[in-house]
């Protein structure tokens, strides 16, 4: 346990958002003593495709919002499940602009409101899991901060996965969504998300009906395929043979220290 | 190993420089006229062991490069106008956070996208004022294909030392001309080094003399475990809205790169001693105003050249002293006078300026900066 705390920014504990919310659920993570980068808005995947690819030996892990990881940085987040690069994508979707109090995102759900949808979502919503399966990633999952233990069990299943992984955390946004939607506080927006999943091992004995319009939870892909960084070294091995005779400009690099 | 001698594109000497300074990590989007830097890189780094990575666009490719950086690897990207305006956001992330990197921009005929390729120099003012918010940061100039060798490499060194984004601001021409190039022997220079701290212990990743002094960069991933954020932040790395921290940490990072102008101060000039008309010029536009000043010179018109190779920090009092004896200053550039406005802050307020703006995406003839010159007499 000494250990463990040892990891902690304990000063920083337990979390910065409001009462109820359902990222502090989530994420002790966020007040963990790693090297910390809080990048600008939408780029975390672009940022940690940079520290994965230039220290391939870091474990990195990305913690991102809806807003962040479907709308602003969407296209860094479909490349990077495209490339299978070794990051954990962990998206807290709370449905809503939380931080600039409650406005519709890509995953606020069809006719729900938000300051920017006072009439109701006239869009619809991405399922970030289907994106993520169809974009590449191979390792894609989903719980919620009503189900902690099953959302611990996945992240640490995500962190052992060699390549692109997700997992969305579905999280409750009393303070604006919840409001706004007239559900209720957090205990009453924890159980309308909870009412509005079905494990996804349950769901296989289900009539459709009964699965119609929830969102699927627990481990919902997996599959094998080569990691881009461990490809990119391959190849880099294989050109250094061939070039180890080479006198070129460049005396500077220490990657291959590592 | 001595010196080489290659015929070479300017593109592929701000490669060389780059790699000359120890580059080990670029990230990049195609755009011409710049993407020549991108495909020598792809081709490279992995020689040794270095990396290249294609991004999805170049707000990708900037974040990549300060990640990057952030592990301790010397990173680039190289783009033009478009996609240096995409890159904005982040290079105002560079100066906040202090993180090392270098940006080529090969810059051509703007705005939106404009008339490609077409040379042009129109992101002077982008580069020093493009990301929002009060910032300093380095622009270096090359107007040759030497100096895209000689000037990248300074990018690094400059960057390393003062951990800030520099710019190397070239132009199609520039990127595109080939000229012979005699490369110095590698061994005959040191390798730009960042400043390390020297244990975790104790390390606050913003602590630093408030009058413009730079603190020291731990790598990620070496047991500093560091916050580094685009909040104000204090010297612990912690995010702070207070209003003393903020102020102290915009000041220190404006006095760090202005404290140093003059002596960032880089430039070439010729017949400037006695001159009555002065042409002031950069880049590749340069080429053509030196040609007409030595023409001048020949007919016995006290005319003076200043190139300028440090745009940014705008080195005002070297600039101004070199000028002080012209009566008149004709600046030829391809924009519609944006270095033009800094020369007449500079000058003495008798001073004519006369603004020689092209922007047909044509490259200047000696002749038209000859006869505005001959003109001026």
């Amino acid at each position: 346990m000494a250990e463990i705390l040892d990891y902690f920014r304990k000063e920083r504990l337990p979390h910065i958002w409001c009462q109820g919310c359902g990222h502090g659920t989530v994420t002790s993570a966020l007040v963990l003593d790693f090297d910390t980068l809080h990048t600008a808005h939408g780029r975390a995947i672009a940022f940690a495709t940079g520290v994965k690819h230039a220290k391939p030996k870091l474990k990195v892990i990305v913690m991102t919002g809806d807003g962040d990881c479907a709308a602003i940085g969407g296209n860094h987040f479909i490349h990077a499940a495209r490339r299978n690069i070794d990051i954990t994508t962990i998206v807290m979707n709370n449905s809503t602009y939380g931080m600039t109090s409650g406005q519709y995102s890509p995953t606020t759900p069809h006719g729900m409101l938000g300051t920017t949808a006072p009439y109701g979502n006239v869009e619809f919503d991405f399922d970030l899991c289907e994106l993520a399966k169809a974009a590449g990633a191979t390792y894609v999952a989903r719980a919620t901060s009503f189900h902690v233990t099953l959302l611990q069990d996945l992240i640490e299943k995500a962190l052992m996965n060699k390549g692109f992984s997700v997992v969305e955390a579905l999280t409750q946004c009393p303070t604006y969504f919840g409001r706004k939607n007239k559900i209720g506080g957090p205990v009453e927006l924890l159980n309308w998300i909870k009412d509005r999943t079905v494990n996804v091992k349950a769901a296989a004995a289900l009539p459709p009906e009964k699965i119609q319009g929830k969102m699927l939870i627990g481990e919902l892909h997996k599959v094998e395929r080569p990691e881009y960084t461990a490809t990119y070294a391959e190849m880099t091995t294989k050109i250094q043979r061939t070039f180890n005779d080479y006198k070129g400009g460049n005396r500077g690099c220490e990657l291959n220290s590592d | 190993m001595a010196e080489t001698v290659k015929l070479m594109q300017g593109n592929e000497a701000c490669t060389m420089g780059a790699l000359a300074a120890g580059l080990e990590f670029f990230a990049g989007y195609p755009i011409t006229p710049s993407t020549e830097i991108a495909e020598m890189c792809a081709e490279e780094l992995p020689k040794f062991g270095g990396r290249f990575i294609q991004m999805e666009d170049e707000i990708g490719s900037i974040s990549a490069c300060i990640g990057a950086s952030l592990t301790g690897r010397k990173s680039m990207t190289a783009t033009s106008g478009p996609g240096f305006s995409l890159m904005q956001e982040s290079i105002g992330y560079a100066c906040l956070c202090e993180i090392p990197v270098v940006i080529v921009n090969v810059q051509r005929m703007g705005p939106s996208t404009g008339m490609p390729t077409s040379p042009a120099q129109q992101d002077l003012m982008q580069a020093r004022w493009g990301t929002h918010g009060d910032h300093s940061l380095i622009a270096l100039a090359p107007g040759n294909v030497r100096e895209c060798y000689e000037l990248t490499f300074k990018a690094f060194e400059l960057s390393e030392k003062y951990r800030v984004p520099v710019i190397v601001l070239t132009d199609e021409v520039i990127g595109h001309m080939r000229e012979k190039v005699v490369l110095p022997d590698p061994r005959s220079y040191s390798i730009p080094r960042r400043a390390m701290p020297d244990s975790p212990a104790g390390y606050k990743p913003y602590a630093a003399d408030p009058d413009g002094g730079v603190p020291l960069m731990a790598p990620f991933g070496q047991g500093y475990r560091w916050h580094c954020t685009g909040l104000f932040h204090d010297e612990s790395g912690a995010p702070s809205g207070k209003a003393t921290v903020g102020n102290t940490l915009l000041r220190r990072l404006d006095r760090k790169i202005g404290k140093n102008t003059e002596a960032l101060a880089d430039y070439y000039a010729e017949n400037m001693e006695d001159c009555e008309v002065a042409v002031v010029s950069f880049g590749s536009s340069a080429m053509a105003a030196l040609s007409a000043v030595r023409r001048a010179r020949k007919q016995g018109l006290k005319a003076g050249m200043l190139r300028l190779k440090t745009m940014w920090p705008f080195p005002d009092k070297t600039v101004g002293d070199l000028l002080g004896r012209a009566r008149t200053v004709i600046v030829p550039e391809m924009n519609l006078g944006q270095l033009a406005l800094e020369i007449e802050r500079v000058v003495h307020c008798d001073t004519e300026v006369v603004k020689l703006g092209k922007v047909n995406g044509e490259l200047f003839h000696p002749d038209e900066v000859f006869n505005v010159l001959k003109e001026a007499f």
